[in-house]
């Protein structure tokens, strides 16, 4: 499978603090991949500097094809108010013609399910579909790479789900090649084919694990999964390096997986 | 409704105040016509086109000198809002100009531009300027950054920024601006007429009223009625704002 995007020593310094010391990853083609990292270590550093908002101090980024998209955590502030969702999510195309670029809308609208909402604006819709628009708006400009920054950390946890999903559905039907900056472990296992694992500011990578569940993910009995908890503790463990581990994850883990299959069995 | 209906027990207070007020014998006689009188005079001069025209004229005055002021102060706005080196540049001179009461350029306003209606005009667009600059620059300070950054990551270059994000996200800023420009063109406009002997206008209609004839009850007719064109153009517009720009 072919490289989609390439990092090479990417590294970032804004004055004298380091933020990035120095990645190197690629993504393939097709892929979703989720960066994790402790907080303030740098994820929206690397998430502006290959979006192209800041040229990096050093290292290469390459991308194959000619343009990304970003679905940003603040999708009420991402979005344009003054246009209607139909409005937002053509705002990428521009350069097309007027037929394509509402039938493209109307399209990505429809892979999230928001076809009925195509003429309200974003701030009458709720927080889940306003992240939803972002995504089809992302979707509607056919990216190479779709970039998404702490996508979900906005919403609440049951929407959250809903979008993960939603998030999984959309990539697998259009083969879309996805990076997902996120804080949040459980969700980089949920989502990632594979996770880069940050270390605290100067960002280095820690580890790079391959996701060994199947590509069809179910919220309740993937979390609960073996194989999931085994990594969830793993990636915890990993960012907990050089210092005490805030909370016993395995212990953690364990209780937690308890209290999830009695929810599931009453 | 509620809200209406107080608002007309309010309205309702003033004018028996203001009934009671003028028939009062604190008052010099005739100094202060009871609103029973100045609303008869009132419904006569609707009648009479003389009346018509003045108000016309101010209103048209008014109008012409709103689209001016946007006309400049709108570009203008956007380009100290966007180019800190310009801001900087000018922020001093600005910053002596605002202050100045548009009625203290009323003489170096006659001797420049003589007796017509631009004098009043350039007044009423020099005084109208301020609020909508002011706004303008402000709402692009506000401009959120992830708006820019949404648009630039979709490949919009820094014109594109400019009108396809920057202007819309302005625009109820700026249409605040316009309202408060507005009230003061108006303003300025009736105290010009009043002052500087201007030939028709709802100003020149005040004072004629009261040096000619000395009819009391004509002058508080011209009054309420710039009052009215007040109300109006404020309302108007704030309507203009919730129905095109309601976010």
């Amino acid at each position: 499978m072919s490289n989609m995007l390439e990092v090479a020593d990417l590294g970032h310094t804004y004055g004298d603090y380091e933020a990035i010391g120095g990645l190197t990853f690629t993504v393939r083609a097709g892929e979703l991949v989720c960066v994790v990292g402790p907080s303030g270590c740098g994820k929206s550093t690397l998430l502006r500097t290959i979006s192209g908002l800041i040229a990096p101090s050093r290292g290469d980024v390459s991308l194959k094809g000619s343009h990304l998209a970003v679905v940003f955590q603040d999708y009420q502030r991402s979005l344009f108010p003054w246009l209607t969702v139909q409005g937002n999510v053509e705002f990428p195309l521009r350069s097309l013609p007027r037929a394509e670029r509402r039938a493209r809308a109307a399209e990505a609208l429809e892979w999230v399910g928001l076809s009925a909402a195509a003429k309200k604006r974003p701030w009458q819709l709720s927080g889940g579909m306003q992240q939803r628009v972002a995504i089809a708006r992302a979707l509607a400009f056919r990216p190479a790479l779709l970039l998404m920054d702490e996508p979900f950390a906005s919403v609440d946890a049951q929407t959250r789900f809903e979008l993960e999903d939603l998030l999984l559905r959309v990539r697998r039907e259009h083969d879309t090649t996805v990076l997902v900056v996120t804080h949040d472990i459980d969700e980089s296992v949920y989502l990632g084919d594979r996770i880069l694992v940050l270390s605290k500011s100067p960002a280095k990578l820690v580890a790079d694990l391959e996701v060994p569940l199947p590509a069809e993910r179910d919220q309740v009995t993937t979390r609960t999964d073996e194989a999931f908890v085994a990594l969830r503790s793993r990636v915890a463990r990993l960012l907990n390096v050089g210092g005490k581990p805030a909370v016993d994850v395995e212990k953690w883990a364990a209780a937690e997986r308890e209290s999830l299959s009695e929810t599931v069995s009453s | 409704m509620r809200a209406f209906t107080r608002g007309l027990i309010g309205i309702a207070g003033f004018l028996a105040l203001w009934e009671l007020l003028g028939r009062s014998p604190l008052l010099p006689a005739d100094s202060l016509p009871p609103p029973s009188v100045v609303f008869g005079e009132l419904v006569r001069q609707l009648i009479s086109p003389d009346f018509i025209s003045h108000v016309v004229a101010t209103v048209l005055a008014v109008l012409i000198a709103i689209g001016i002021a946007i006309a400049i102060a709108v570009p203008s706005g956007l380009v100290l809002g966007s180019v800190p080196a310009v801001r900087h540049a000018t922020r001093a001179v600005i910053e002596f100009l605002r202050p100045i009461p548009s009625v203290a350029l009323i003489p170096l306003a006659l001797v420049m531009l003589g007796f017509g209606p631009e004098t009043k005009i350039t007044l009423a667009v020099y005084a109208a300027l301020w609020p909508i600059l002011f706004n303008t620059i402000y709402a692009l300070d506000e401009l959120d950054p992830l708006l820019v950054e949404t648009s630039r990551v979709f490949g919009t270059g820094r014109v594109g920024v400019l009108f396809r994000v920057a202007l819309p996200s302005a625009l109820p800023f700026v249409l605040t601006g316009i309202r408060l420009a507005a009230t003061t063109a108006l303003i300025v406009l009736v105290s010009v007429e009043l002052m500087a002997g201007a030939d028709i206008g709802l100003g020149y209609f005040i004072m004629e009223a009261r040096s000619g004839p000395g009819r009391m009850d004509q002058v508080l007719v011209g009054t309420v009625v710039a009052g009215v064109i007040g109300v109006l153009l404020n309302n108007g517009l704030e309507r203009v704002r919730r129905r095109w720009v309601a976010w």
